[in-house]
């Protein structure tokens, strides 16, 4: 296998570690004002995912760091073509930190109240605009190649050009709101939901646990129906190789299994498939680009392909030596973690006092 | 203004608040650790005090890091495209690394550590602070690797075919002098603004517990506290100098220019002199204006090159050089020379700051050495107005070498100046990021960041007033009734 290919596999690895872990915790987000009744709730569910979050986010930050070691030219264009969405996504997930470590820092419960909601609102867009942003390069994006100076180069001149051009997303921003990147939107959105009410129920428990699972139960054909209309729709309209079915049917057992399973309230099952489920969507993703890591939607011959975005293979041969290394080594820890955490949570546990200092001294 | 203007802008107001906080997790997080070290070892209480109430800040601090941390791993491919594509071969992979090597680290065992309390075995919980440490450390280390590439640029080659730079020498671009030499300095700064921190707060509430009558505090909590962070600044002030000095060395040979502008010399002069203080038009980077007024003759030659006599170059000489040397590529009428008036007090700023954390801890001492508590409120405002001064010679010190290294971004490796790698900063901006987009989102960050600084301020003054012997310190009594109580820390 070619090294590019292979740090294509990588990245999307990456992805889906971050999908996976972060999901759950953007889940619990999205629920946190809905799900657990009063403040001792709240404090279950924020502690199922404290220890973990800060961890979990670090693949995002990995993922970015090994798309622009692994494909600076994928890194630059995507990022600076979605420019804002990456700024409201950046926002979001600054508001986040703060409102899950600072929340539980002042006994108050209008400051308590009002973190909530930053909360609830700043896992609630990313989940959306992470599948926006995913949605658009299964899709295609308006890309051009283009010179320094600005002007285009002709679609049949791109080979030549590439020395001086480059490839820009010169769309803008609401250039990459189709329809079919909305439901993208909506594809992560019911996933992160999901899973969010999956692990509170595998997490927790008593009356938590109950109405977590019966929620999970609700959510769960939605998601299958969302992700199911959105792959097959992509598989058909957009992807690029018919090797893609295979993750796309893996997805689609999945989300059907979890249907049946978070019915049956075996919650352990239930996060196993989902998670599997949501690895297998990112894999139909990553499958439905190959060759291209960022696909033209004006003119094929504008798309970004794998080999055009890849560093040379003497970097691509160091990165793969480092992270062959590191990465088992980190997902041991991380999965200690997991383990060490892994008792239910209960409100029986929560100490009646707040945590936290009153906020009248707080000046 | 045009996207360039505001994506510098953006970038050194994101970066210089984003390492506000850094530096005082790098320092903090280690010094924890040897605090809970000591407990795990000689089982006295008031180091367990200590770690926590310590603990508690740290963590509050590091929360805002890590989420201005974001950004930076972000904003290059957003607001520095061109940048990201021709330096990405070589610039990506220590960012990979440090979010691999180090990020995973000190998030997964910070999680463990905060949330472990009584839950693990305290020997592990001890190496989970220890493990975030060096995580802190290590991702100093790579964020360096990569920000030297940009001062003095090894390990790579220019291919004129894809116009991009390509790694070609791994172990050279992490060994690279310059990043050894940086992250010397940051670390021993890190190190001073944490010890100024605990030595500020330490002798902050001993003159507060002396004066409401708690002795026994004062002297078994505070006094040990306050030694502890005196050492600190004291081994981390001499280090944090020593480091300087090479690093001054290195700088005047790969970047000469910019350490003609530390001294805004404008002449090539022989025993270059370091001013204190110069008046005149400096900003207009108009070299017939200044007049230097208090002079300490030859110091700039010595910090150069160790010798006070060195002959060296002037901003004047070193524009004609690079205008010759460059006006095949770039034209006649680009300005080599940054901005005199930024340099030249960044870098004097940088030095004051951190000489006035220093000062105070000699001080300390000298008062400590009598008495065994202490208990004058002059003493306790002092130690409070000492703890932003690391800080603010930290933000000096990088608007210095970053401002200093202007019109680069890259700047060139003067062994071989044209035909290697190098980009001006001008070249690096992306091209589809309109000024509008630009100007928005750095209205947003600067809002954002601005409202939650107030909160982290606000935090930090709280449980820094609460002190050792409350609630925020102790574990809650335990619900279910057993023994250990699990922590919940949220």
């Amino acid at each position: 296998m070619e090294l590019s290919t292979l740090w294509f596999i990588l990245i999307a690895v990456l992805w889906i570690g971050y999908l996976v872990l972060e999901g759950f915790d953007f889940g619990v987000g999205m629920l946190l004002k809905y799900l657990p009744r009063d403040e001792q709730e709240r404090r279950v569910a924020l502690n199922t995912i404290g220890p973990h979050w800060d961890g979990n986010e670090v693949w995002l930050l990995t993922a970015g760091g090994a798309t622009f070691a692994a494909f600076p030219e994928w890194y630059a264009t995507m990022f600076s073509g979605m420019y804002i969405a990456l700024f409201l996504i950046l926002v979001m997930l600054i508001l986040r930190i703060s409102a899950l470590e600072w929340r539980p820092k002042v006994s108050d419960l209008a400051w308590r109240n009002r973190w909530d909601a930053i909360h609830v609102v700043s896992a609630w867009v990313p989940a959306v605009l992470w599948g926006v942003a995913f949605a658009n390069l299964v899709q295609g994006m308006r890309i051009e190649v283009v010179e320094r100076d600005g002007t285009v180069v002709p679609p049949d001149a791109v080979a030549d050009a590439l020395g001086t051009a480059s490839h820009q997303l010169t769309g803008g921003f609401f250039s990459l709101l189709t329809p079919y990147t909305l439901l993208g939107g909506v594809v992560t959105a019911s996933l992160f939901l999901t899973s969010g009410a999956i692990f509170l129920a595998l997490k927790t428990d008593g009356d938590l646990r109950h109405r977590a699972a019966r929620l999970a139960a609700t959510l769960s054909p939605i998601s299958l129906a969302a992700t199911a209309v959105f792959a097959l729709w992509g598989q058909v309209a957009f992807a690029r190789s018919a090797l893609a079915w295979l993750p796309l049917l893996v997805a689609a057992l999945c989300l059907a299994a979890v249907v049946v399973t978070t019915r049956q309230r075996r919650e352990g099952w239930s996060f196993v498939l989902n998670s599997v489920a949501i690895a297998a969507a990112v894999a139909w993703i990553f499958m439905a680009l190959y060759p291209y890591v960022m696909p033209s939607s004006i003119d094929e011959a504008y798309s970004l392909t794998l080999a055009q975005a890849s560093s040379t293979p003497y970097t691509l041969r160091v990165m793969t030596i480092v992270a062959l290394t590191i990465v088992p080594v980190v997902i041991a820890y991380q999965a200690y973690t997991y383990w060490i955490f892994r008792r239910r949570l209960t409100t029986k546990q929560i100490p009646a006092e707040p945590a936290g200092l009153e906020l009248s001294e707080l000046r | 203004m045009d996207a360039l203007d505001l994506a510098r802008w953006q970038f050194g107001i994101t970066t210089v608040y984003h390492f506000i906080l850094v530096p005082l997790t790098i320092g903090l997080t280690p010094l924890v650790a040897l605090m809970q070290t000591f407990w795990y070892r000689t089982g006295k209480e008031h180091w367990l005090k200590l770690t926590k109430f310590f603990g508690k800040l740290l963590i509050i601090n590091f929360a805002l890091g890590v989420a201005t941390g974001i950004v930076q791993e972000f904003q290059f491919g957003m607001n520095w495209s061109e940048y990201s594509r021709m330096v990405g071969d070589v610039f990506g992979a220590p960012l990979a690394i440090e979010a691999l090597a180090a990020f995973f680290l000190e998030s997964v065992f910070l999680g463990l550590w905060i949330f472990g309390w009584n839950r693990i075995p305290k020997g592990l919980h001890l190496a989970a602070i220890w493990c975030a440490a060096i995580g802190v450390n290590l991702s100093a280390y790579w964020i360096l690797v990569a920000n030297s590439f940009m001062q003095h640029p090894v390990g790579a080659e220019f291919n004129p075919d894809t116009g991009r730079a390509e790694l070609v020498n791994f172990a050279a671009l992490i060994t690279n002098p310059t990043a050894v030499s940086a992250f010397m300095h940051v670390i021993t700064a890190a190190f001073l603004t944490a010890g100024t921190f605990v030595t500020g707060i330490a002798i902050w509430w001993m003159v507060r517990s002396v004066r409401k009558g708690d002795h026994a505090q004062a002297l078994t909590v505070w006094r040990p506290a306050l030694l502890f962070g005196l050492v600190t600044v004291i081994a981390s002030g001499l280090a944090v100098g020593g480091t300087g000095h090479h690093q001054a060395q290195l700088m005047f040979e790969q970047q000469p220019m910019k350490m003609a502008s530390a001294e805004a010399l404008c002449e090539t002069t022989a025993g270059a002199p370091f001013s204190i203080l110069t008046i005149g038009r400096l900003g207009s980077n108009n070299c017939g204006d200044t007049t230097p007024i208090l002079e300490l003759p030859g110091v700039t030659s010595f910090l150069a090159t160790n010798t006070f006599t060195a002959e060296l170059p002037g901003v004047l000489d070193l524009q004609e050089e690079k205008t010759e040397l460059y006006a095949d590529q770039f034209g006649t009428d680009v300005e080599y020379v940054p901005n005199l008036m930024v340099t030249y007090w960044s870098f004097r700023l940088m030095i004051g700051f951190a000489g006035f954390s220093a000062a105070l801890a000699l001080a300390l001492l000298w008062y400590l050495r009598k008495d065994k508590v202490l208990g004058m409120p002059w003493l306790a405002t002092l130690g409070l107005i000492a703890i932003p001064a690391p800080f603010l010679a930290n933000s000096f010190g990088w608007i210095f070498t970053e401002m200093g290294r202007q019109p680069w971004v890259v700047h060139p490796n003067p062994a071989s100046p044209v035909d290697f790698v190098y980009m001006l900063t001008q070249d690096g901006v992306s091209t589809v990021v309109s000024p509008g987009t630009v100007l928005a989102s750095m209205i947003g960050f600067t809002l954002l960041y601005g409202a939650l600084g107030v909160v982290w301020y606000l935090l930090m003054a709280r449980y820094t007033r609460e002190g050792v012997d409350n609630r925020a310190n102790q574990m809650p009594p335990s619900a279910t009734g057993a023994e250990l109580p699990m922590s919940f820390v949220y």
